[in-house]
């Protein structure tokens, strides 16, 4: 019990040192770019009492792009958190519901059809390339948790036939980008690296929008995914209704990571790693929820500040987020046998 | 110290091994099963010499098999027997590694690319191209040989540095964390050139067209030494397949299993991909196709899986030879469509035995 105890106290600094950070890399995020902030400006901006040029640096450049990386690393973590939860695997993010890849083959078929004569192309990218996105995304999720459906869901088959759908869907990306023009293929694959320069306030709304609905949504089914580690015979047997509970977590998961998605392009890595963090930082017993959101925002807000500050051309988001997470939690993990050692 | 991977455990798995039994093929099934994939990818070999964009009538083509002279304009032993050839030996090599993989990691998503192999090889060669500027064949074998091997010894060094290399979770966490930051620098090299971009984008999709044999010889060094290894890993796998602790109860030496293992898919996986490029598709499916023929001993695993392999890359050379009108379609889209919706339907239709 004490155990238990000293654990849940660990899980409560962690999340606040988290949102601690998340807010200062967002104020960060909004002093750093190409025209000179400096905090005060910022803050008083902020309060209403800035200029007329800087109120339009702070209020539509530096915020939506701030707040935007902040709510899609935070729509990422979480979503990655309830993947790796349920699937009860490390390796099990969001992609593997076939999400990232949907929204990619929609995406990339819009970007390298539409410049062409293809009806399909143009027809696609009219509607805008974040609403193809998430609709690829959400059909494909829906297609492979209804293909994973026989008289329930069952993890292990559902990670399956992801994985399946993923391959098949990749397959025509990647030879979709090998056959277009090499300027289209440029497009497609900036976009698939994931990127915050191309957004805006239109683009922000829908994240915020799922994350204020979806987050209660997953802390009120935090207790059952606790017992939904047991196995879902365990957990039946305590008077749990595993389908109902693993239909609201994957649809949770699915939306959080469409919205983020076709506001950014796939930034992928952070649903795998935010989770892993927030995990070791707080020594529970999965990755705890909301820490892994604010752990998912710091990492993507961070980076992008990170890349605006210091690299010197535009440098998408994906990669400085893979560049700084993956050594972290290399870092993390070579640390591990020093403590464990210890004890 | 409280274990951070209560979901690693996998109650299912021992549930479930205690309320079915799990279904244990008899040995004359087994063998049966392995004639029959054998049959299958012999098929598969006939049809990979016989058909392809040139249209060359069948007598012809065993006409130009028997004697090199007779070859109408050296499609035969210019074009189809060497992709033939590199074909099977690629599809065996991804079949046997990913066997290995999944014993070893015990983990369904684990694909052989898992150690960073692939995103080491892709490195390699987009380097070799933005600095080079070269895109032969010959170069990109070599250096996506050697690109495979640096990227899986660092992902075995961090995993050593940490929990040793006796647990699984680590091992795939590290490798997962390398792959992101291989495509990550990757990604940023293909971006910021557009040469780079070019050759990138071919070699990806992984394909057979246009390879020879020249230089395939260091590949399938690697790739008969990853043989060799996981011929000695079989029994190791099956002592793992208890799980980590009844393994060492066992008297299984862990450190040895696990380098012996690690060494047999890097091997086999490094050459297979500085033949075709990544293809990681065979390895995460042809075990789990095998596990539902021949049950979970790895002595009929290992060959029913690279028996797969090798016919189910050869099939789909075949169809992305014959769909593609002039231009072909490379094997390793044919291999994620038409794999990938035949994988979906045999875990549709089937009960998958869990690993």
């Amino acid at each position: 019990m004490i155990d238990r105890r000293l654990w849940r106290g660990r899980v409560v600094i962690v999340t606040l040192a988290c949102l601690v950070a998340a807010v200062l890399v967002g104020l960060i995020g909004i002093v750093v770019g190409s025209s000179s902030l400096t905090i005060p400006d910022v803050v008083v901006t902020l309060f209403g009492g800035g200029t007329g040029s800087q109120e339009l640096v702070v209020f539509e450049l530096r915020m939506p792009r701030v707040l935007g990386g902040l709510l899609v690393g935070a729509a990422l973590g979480l979503a990655g958190a309830l993947t790796q939860t349920f699937a009860r695997n490390p390796l099990a993010t969001p992609d593997i519901l076939g999400v990232t890849s949907g929204a990619a083959l929609g995406a990339v078929a819009a970007i390298v059809l539409g410049g062409g004569s293809y009806a399909v192309g143009a027809g696609l990218l009219s509607l805008g390339l974040p609403v193809v996105a998430a609709l690829g995304a959400i059909g494909t999720a829906v297609i492979v948790y209804g293909l994973a459906w026989r008289g329930g869901v069952d993890s292990y088959r559902l990670i399956l036939i992801g994985i399946g759908a993923t391959a098949a869907l990749m397959g025509v990306t990647n030879y979709l980008i090998a056959r277009a023009q090499i300027t289209e293929a440029q497009a497609a694959s900036q976009w698939l690296v994931g990127s915050l320069s191309g957004i805006s306030w239109a683009s922000v709304w829908p994240v915020l929008i799922a994350l204020v609905v979806l987050v209660p949504v997953a802390l009120l089914q935090s207790s059952r995914l606790d017992l939904g580690l047991l196995g879902d015979e365990m957990a039946t047997g305590l008077g749990m209704a595993v389908q109902r509970h693993k239909l609201l977590v994957i649809a949770c998961a699915v939306l959080l990571t469409a919205a983020a998605v076709s506001a950014s392009g796939p930034i992928e890595f952070v649903a795998f790693v935010a989770p892993q963090i927030a995990l070791r930082l707080a020594g529970s017993g999965r990755p705890p929820l909301v820490a892994s959101a604010l752990m998912g925002a710091l990492i993507v807000a961070g980076g992008d500040a990170f890349a605006r500050a210091v690299l010197p051309d535009e440098t998408p988001v994906g990669i400085v987020t893979a560049v700084i997470g993956a050594p972290y939690l290399i870092w993390l993990l070579t640390r591990r046998k020093h403590r464990e050692s210890l004890t | 110290m409280r274990q951070g991977y209560a979901y690693t455990v996998h109650p299912d798995t021992i549930q479930r091994s205690a309320t079915q039994a799990p279904r244990r093929p008899s040995p004359l099934t087994r063998a049966v099963v392995i004639v029959v994939l054998a049959l299958v990818t012999l098929l598969a070999t006939v049809l990979s010499l016989l058909l392809g964009s040139n249209l060359i009538d069948v007598g012809a083509v065993i006409g130009a098999l028997l004697d090199p002279a007779n070859d109408p304009g050296a499609v035969v032993w210019g074009s189809r027997v060497p992709r033939t050839v590199l074909g099977l030996m690629v599809g065996f090599c991804l079949g046997i590694a990913g066997a290995v993989m999944q014993g070893q990691t015990r983990n369904p998503l684990a694909d052989p690319g898992i150690f960073g192999v692939s995103a080491g090889a892709s490195l390699a060669v987009v380097i070799g191209v933005y600095v080079l500027g070269t895109s032969s064949v010959i170069t990109t074998l070599l250096l996506a040989l050697a690109g495979a091997l640096v990227a899986s010894v660092v992902v075995f060094g961090v995993a050593a540095l940490g929990r040793g290399l006796t647990s699984p979770v680590p091992l795939a966490i590290a490798g997962t964390a390398v792959t992101a930051l291989l495509v990550a620098i990757t990604s940023y090299l293909v971006l910021s050139d557009e040469t780079t971009l070019a050759a990138y984008r071919i070699w990806v999709v992984g394909s057979l067209s246009g390879r020879t044999l020249d230089g395939a010889g260091a590949a399938a060094l690697f790739a008969l030494a990853g043989l060799v290894f996981a011929v000695a890993n079989v029994r190791s796998l099956n002592s793992l397949a208890l799980g980590t602790e009844l393994a060492h109860g066992l008297g299984e030496n862990l450190v040895r299993a696990r380098i012996v293992g690690l060494l047999a898919i890097t091997l086999l996986t490094a050459s297979a991909v500085a033949i075709t490029g990544p293809i990681g598709f065979i390895g995460l499916t042809a075990p789990h196709i095998a596990r539902r023929f021949v049950g979970g001993d790895h002595q009929w695993l290992l060959p029913a899986s690279g028996l797969i392999g090798a016919a189910l890359l050869l099939l789909c050379d075949v169809i992305g030879r014959m769909i593609g009108g002039n231009a072909e379609v490379p094997v390793g889209v044919v291999l994620a469509v038409v794999g990938g919706i035949a994988f979906i339907v045999i875990v549709r239709r089937g009960k998958v035995a869990t690993l």
